[in-house]
């Protein structure tokens, strides 16, 4: 039996059996971390040593009954830029390189009192700004299913880390798509929760309006139980939202008779690459077999959400990277006579092309001239594209689309074109403008093998009818049974 | 032309600080003068990741205010950002109001050489307010101590109403009074906690546009106010007697030179890109919340005067003068609860004690004795167990230390002799060491007397009880 | 709407950004790229809708007037760059 090849329920299971101890089952993936990082570059920095102290500490414990939880000792990847008390967090900045964090995020907390273990911070794109984990400023990583190719953005990390094995879940941010996009080119499963169903408090902040954390998992039964950890409300985020806590796993029926899906034509237009759409399509005949009505719909609002999507988030980014000024913490520039000098260099040293390039763009829409134009129009469109999604939820439980127009594409290939590499998050921006939750479950591969993903979007705070679908679609079709990293190279 | 043909105009940005327990976002208290750096969190040291919690009183001390100052109260109210760099503002932005500040459109009354004048309140917001930079006067730079960061400000703007220094000066007092009576600010000018920006401008008489403003910041005296207003005045008729431009520009006033110097840096367009605060929800008061603020607001300076005049007939001046500060007629109202002479009260308030306060620089906030130890300080000259004279110095005491007037004196020794056989004691033994006044008192030189009774009372440290002093010399000089 | 080099340059000082000589070419045009992309906005009809910022269904989310005092100063005071008696150390700041 390969441990690392098991879902956290079945991890579960078998520590209920003790078929494994807990410290077996950390060292077996620490020893996987050992074999595939210098592959996969999938860590920016690993707490293992720490990670296996502690899971022979939580298994003294639960042998001795002083701790239960059905998830005591079990391993997590945690993206880079949630902040873990005495760890470095970088958010993948030389901006960050030397920060060790004084406090723990919320969903640090939380995974902490379920005595899980954190093997280490995953690698992402800088400030979480891109798609492809290629703008850290430590390393590239690889996609598992293809090492020349990128593993999506900017929670490339987590992704690459949950796909390969190396942890058996992982947590993420999500502003434009940073979950769904990499867990679709890994074949896993990503979750983007409601906006504000997860506290954002410890989560360095992209854009405040968008941002949400949410799970890396191997399959949908690992996300609902990883969402019942993460899930609830905080007093230290008011957009935290006060809700009554859920049990996600009991929304996993197995049933999706008369679930009314709706696809909307625009998203599988002229920018979608044709396998994708073969590989979506056959989901949804998959859907019709099952037992669901699937409608087509028009949902013109993808080109318009992705605009405004720049124009938020690189405006609410421009503001919260201010405080990266050099002064408090993290990278100060050597080369000062002022303090001046202090601002201009250790942000201009500090910070990497991507994110500068936000910066600008978020400065220049809500300086004073284009705030009206810019700013308060996208947030004026806002309105609209909320109000679009609701006319199609007015009728219909779910929405499906593709995650990504493309799958994986290869490293190096859209990096010289911010442009283009924007638009890869054209079918996953709109429900982040939204505040929509988003699923994303591998649905095929392409001729080259790589995996494609599909996105199940839900009503607000209604995780449990996209997992469901999701969940139904996986036991029908065991795309894990069927295709597996090969770490071709 | 002469400086009799222009106008002055001015407006006023106060920022005061609230007395809430926590800072405005976080739990960390905002006690005045701690250690540098130990009443921070994450939260006020802007370190990534942390989030804002508004804290319910800063909305509600802001309300308060408003109510006070005549403002309507904004129903539907959010907090922005207002984005630039400094050491002292850890995000480098502060969260402030833009568009929907909390309160608007109000009006102070205040009264100038007897004339009443309404002073409009354009807005009233509530802000953070930024650390502190502390010289370091060994290596030539500046240390950066963020105690002060996120302490609740309500940022108060008045309207260019002003048309002179004592229009300002009595401005001012009058808001202080008021925000001191609501007891959302302790309103302490030595520690910042009242401050103001001052738009100062000048015109023609009977011109209409005003002429361009300078801007002075952060100044925590009224003393100094009113210099600045009167130099800027000055300086900016010159500039256009002579031809010049007033450029509209941040000042700097220097105290001690007792001129305004230029602040301006030219690289630094500023452009604060205003925008809602998205780690923020929208604040929305409704009526019931704001008519419960409104019943339960305390008395304010106006109905106090009104009774003064009243209940203890007290002159018009008398009464303004001890409404004039909330502490001040604190210790009125609870002196006058014993003492059945509220005259008197009043008259060591409005004479001592002010001097005292003048002299050492206090605000009456520091008085650390309560009414009730005034009321027993009169008691006691009452009954005669001090002097008056005494009963000076013991005030003077009372401002050292918080102790009982009646310790103070028995620590002293100050009692005043009232006892028969001590007082003749003294005055046999006065009498019998001057012999000529004795003579000269029987050769009918009344003065003579007087030189006497001061001899005993020198004697006696000025403890012996005058009036049977008198009464003593006088029979034994029969 | 085209972007000016001055106006780049204002921009990138307002965030406190230096750009390089060979980098400001670059990024005129890939800011003249992006926002021509986001005008795409200017096409949409909103005539009279209102503004979303982020989360707006709740309101009035206030905290306590509570004191709660944070236990890990010396882990912040450790990450300043420069540190003085407990305060961050800048140059000489001209008032």
């Amino acid at each position: 039996m390969d441990i690392t090849e098991l879902t956290v329920h079945e991890l579960q299971e078998k520590l209920k059996n003790k078929e494994l101890t807990i410290t077996e089952i950390n060292k077996a993936y620490i020893d996987r971390i050992n074999e595939k990082e210098k592959d996969i570059q999938a860590f920016i920095t690993l707490t293992t040593d720490e990670a296996l102290e502690k899971s022979k500490n939580i298994e003294e414990k639960v042998n001795k009954g002083e701790i239960k939880g059905e998830l005591a000792g079990i391993p997590i990847g945690i993206k880079d830029n949630m902040c873990i008390n005495g760890v470095k967090t970088t958010c993948a900045s030389k901006m960050l390189e030397n920060f060790i964090a004084p406090y723990n995020a919320t969903v640090i907390e939380k995974i902490n009192d379920e005595n899980m273990i954190s093997l280490g911070k995953t690698n992402m794109d800088e400030f979480a700004m891109g798609s492809s984990t290629e703008t850290s400023y430590f390393k590239k990583t690889k996609n598992p299913w293809d090492l020349s190719k990128v593993p999506g953005g900017s929670s490339g990390g987590s992704a690459a880390a949950v796909a390969a094995n190396m942890v058996p879940w992982a947590l993420g941010s999500d502003t434009g798509g940073s979950i769904r996009q990499p867990a679709g080119c890994c074949g896993i499963v990503g979750l983007k929760p409601t906006y504000g169903l997860v506290s954002r408090y410890g989560l360095i902040a992209y854009a405040s309006s968008l941002d949400q954390i949410g799970t890396f998992t191997k399959d949908v039964e690992d996300t609902a139980i990883l969402l019942n950890v993460i899930a609830g409300h905080d007093d230290r985020d008011t957009t935290s939202a006060k809700k009554e806590k859920k049990d996600y796993t009991k929304a996993l029926k197995n049933d999706v008779k008369g679930l009314k899906i709706a696809v909307p034509k625009e998203f599988f237009g002229d920018g979608i690459n044709k396998e994708v759409k073969e590989s979506i399509e056959k989901a949804i005949e998959k859907y019709k077999e099952l037992g669901a009505i699937v409608e087509e719909v028009s949902l013109d609002i993808a080109n318009y959400a992705l605009a405004t999507y720049y124009i938020i988030a690189c405006a609410e980014a421009s503001s919260n990277l201010g405080r990266f000024d050099g002064i408090r913490y993290g990278y100060r520039s050597p080369k000062f006579n002022n303090l001046r000098d202090i601002y201009i260099n250790s942000r201009s040293e500090g910070f990497g092309d991507e994110v500068k390039r936000r910066i600008i763009l978020g400065t220049y829409v809500l300086s004073s001239g284009y705030y009206d134009a810019y700013y308060k129009k996208a947030q004026q469109v806002r309105t609209l594209v909320k109000s679009r999604f609701d006319e199609v939820f007015e009728n219909h439980d779910i929405i499906l689309t593709p995650t990504a127009p493309t799958t994986a594409f290869k490293i190096g290939e859209k990096s010289d074109n911010p442009l283009e590499m924007y638009l890869s998050d054209i079918c996953t921006v709109s429900l982040n403008i939204a505040g929509l939750p988003g699923l994303s479950i591998p649905c095929g591969v392409d001729s080259e093998g790589m995996p494609v993903g599909m996105q199940l979007i839900g009503k607000r705070f209604d995780e449990e009818t996209i997992l469901n679908a999701g969940y139904t679609y996986e036991q029908a079709t065991k795309f894990r049974e069927t295709y597996k990293p090969t770490f071709k190279k | 032309m002469s400086i009799e043909e222009y106008e002055t105009v001015i407006g006023l940005e106060v920022h005061a600080e609230l007395s809430t327990k926590t800072k405005i976002f976080c739990k960390c208290p905002t006690k005045f003068g701690a250690e540098p750096n130990t009443q921070v969190c994450p939260i006020c040291m802007a370190m990534p990741g942390t989030l804002p919690v508004l804290n319910e009183k800063v909305v509600e001390y802001a309300v308060k205010a408003g109510i006070t100052t005549n403002c309507e109260i904004e129903r539907n109210s959010k907090n922005d950002r207002k984005n630039y760099f400094y050491p002292d503002l850890p995000k480098a932005y502060q969260i402030s109001q833009y568009d929907r500040p909390l309160c608007k459109n109000g009006n102070i009354e205040i009264t100038v050489d007897g004339e009443k004048k309404k002073i409009g309140i354009t807005r009233i917001h509530i802000e953070e307010d930024a650390g502190k930079l502390n010289h370091d006067d060994f290596g030539g730079g500046s240390l950066v101590d963020l105690n002060r960061a996120g302490v609740p400000l309500i940022e108060i703007v008045s309207e260019p109403d002003m048309r002179s220094s004592k229009e300002v000066d009595a401005y001012l007092k009058k808001l202080k009074a008021i925000l001191e009576y609501i007891e959302v600010s302790d309103c302490k000018m030595q520690e910042g906690s009242f401050r103001a920006d001052v738009n100062v401008s000048v015109r023609k008489k009977g011109q209409k546009e005003f002429g361009t403003r300078t801007e002075m910041k952060n100044m925590n005296s009224f003393r100094s106010i009113v210099r600045a207003i009167e130099y800027e005045r000055q300086r900016q008729i010159e500039v256009i007697e002579n031809g010049g431009k007033i450029e509209q520009e941040t000042l700097r006033w220097d105290d001690v030179s007792g001129r305004t110097f230029s602040m301006r840096d030219k690289e630094d367009a500023q452009d604060y890109r205003y925008f809602p605060d998205p780690d923020l929800v929208a604040i929305k008061l409704s009526e019931e919340y704001i008519e419960n603020i409104k019943n339960n607001l305390p008395e304010l300076p106006e109905s106090r005067k009104q009774r003064y005049l009243e209940d203890y007939k007290l002159t018009v001046k008398e009464a303004d003068g001890l409404t004039a500060s909330k502490y001040l007629s604190n210790l009125f109202e609870e002196a006058t609860k014993i003492s059945n002479n509220p005259k008197a009260v009043c008259n060591w308030i409005m004479s001592d004690i002010s001097r005292i306060l003048n002299e050492r620089e206090l605000e009456p906030s520091d008085i650390k004795f309560s009414g009730k130890d005034l009321a027993e300080l009169i008691d006691l000259i009452e009954k005669g167990t001090i002097s008056s004279a005494i009963a000076k110095k013991v005030l003077d005491k009372m401002f050292d230390e918080a102790k009982k007037p009646e310790d103070i004196i028995k620590e002293n020794g100050w009692i005043q002799i009232s006892d028969e056989g001590a007082i003749k004691e003294v005055v046999i033994k006065i009498l019998e060491a001057n012999p000529q006044s004795v003579a000269d008192y029987k050769a009918g030189k009344e003065k003579a007397l007087g030189f006497l009774v001061g001899q005993a009372m020198k004697e006696t440290k000025g403890q012996a009880n005058p009036q049977m002093l008198n009464q003593m010399f006088k029979e034994e000089l029969k | 709407m085209e972007v000016k080099k001055e106006e780049l340059l204002h921009i990138a000082n307002l965030a406190r950004l230096k750009l390089q000589d060979n980098e400001i070419e670059k990024y005129l045009l890939n800011l003249q790229d992006i926002l021509n992309y986001a005008n795409l906005i200017n096409k949409v009809d909103v005539e009279g809708l209102k503004e979303t910022v982020g989360e707006r269904d709740s309101y009035n989310v206030f905290r306590k007037d509570e004191i709660d005092i944070f236990g890990n100063i010396d882990g912040m005071i450790k990450n300043f760059p420069e540190e003085q008696d407990d305060m961050i150390r800048v140059p000489k700041v001209v008032q």
